[in-house]
């Protein structure tokens, strides 16, 4: 079977519990801003990329060894990894 | 005389430092570039400060992967002596040869400033010989030195004499006031604060020599002892 291209999003955020002083941050800013009733506000990154691969488990395990060991420190941070649709054909 | 190789990732900056406040205190220190597949010539290691490959995904994240730090791991397994200050502490518990973290600092600034440390462990070959209880004057130059670890990995450290400095007044909410530690057996160490950048007294301080001369000291002494790394 001829690989198809998957598109992959992986967001890496701070554990709970980590102290994420960019989201406090973000969180006081915005009462300034005249919003109210924000809270939780935690910061983050997201990674977008395509994996050509035999079918969605493939590109799914290929995009979570990626998560694991380079975007997401798992000391301090969490990932999590979506795979879209594979419509193209490589 | 010691070799010292200093490894340069493509960003590091502080590698000239490492090299004249070594070679200042007598020992042979060259650079080494991050490609290289072999450190067995040396008799330590320092890993330097800087923005290694830009600091892009964590800092540390990507130098991890760099072809030195296979030899550089194999180095460490043997007992042989490797240093990291600042980035390269970073580029130390990316790559697992430390435990914990390095974070963004509490406050979100930039912290370029001279601070007291105090000496808390003659366990690594960083601090042999220098008493406990010593303070120096050392600059820090960083954003994400806030060492960052869980209550258990804390108190193993502790508990075994590996945090090797502290902050006396701790600038970037580092966990428990840390400022380097070392790993098990002591000849893994990394620390925020630069000791290249205070090796004499015209650049405001010369007491980042009592640590370099105790790192070289250290070498000596293992030299002598037959278990030095060759």
């Amino acid at each position: 079977m001829p690989p198809e291209r998957f598109s992959v999003t992986v967001e890496v955020q701070l554990r709970p519990g980590i102290a994420d002083p960019q989201g406090a941050t973000i969180e006081r800013a915005l009462p300034a801003l005249g919003v109210r009733g924000v809270s939780g506000v935690r910061a983050g990154k997201s990674f977008r990329f395509e994996v050509d691969a035999t079918d969605r488990d493939d590109a799914l395990s290929r995009a979570r060894l990626v998560a694991d060991r380079l975007l997401a420190n798992p000391v301090i941070e969490e990932s999590s990894v979506t795979v879209g649709a594979g419509p193209a054909t490589v | 005389m010691a070799r010292v190789g200093v490894v340069v990732f493509p960003g590091s900056n502080c590698e000239h430092d490492a090299v004249a406040a070594l070679s200042r205190l007598g020992a042979r220190a060259e650079l080494i570039w991050h490609g290289a597949t072999s450190v067995s010539e040396y008799d330590a290691l320092v890993l330097p400060g800087g923005f290694a490959h830009g600091d892009y995904v964590r800092p540390g994240a990507i130098a991890r992967f760099s072809p030195v730090m296979e030899p550089v791991r194999r180095f460490a397994a043997d007992g042989g002596p490797v240093l990291g200050i600042c980035n390269g502490f970073q580029v130390l518990c990316e790559a697992g040869l430390l435990p914990g973290a390095l974070q963004k600092n509490r406050g979100l600034r930039f912290l370029c400033t001279t601070v007291t440390v105090r000496i808390d462990s003659e366990a690594s070959v960083l601090t042999r010989g220098v008493p406990a209880g010593t303070e120096l004057r050392i600059p820090i130059n960083h954003f994400e030195g806030n060492f960052t670890c869980d209550d258990r990995t804390a108190s193993v450290l502790r508990a075994e004499g590996r945090v090797v400095l502290r902050y006396v007044d701790n600038p970037n909410g580092s966990v428990d006031d840390i400022a380097g530690i070392c790993n098990k057996g002591g000849n893994v160490v990394g620390l925020m604060p630069h000791p290249e950048r205070a090796s004499d007294p015209l650049l405001g301080s010369g007491d980042g020599n009592v640590l370099l001369a105790a790192l070289l000291a250290s070498l000596e002494t293992s030299a002598r002892a037959g278990v030095g790394t060759g």
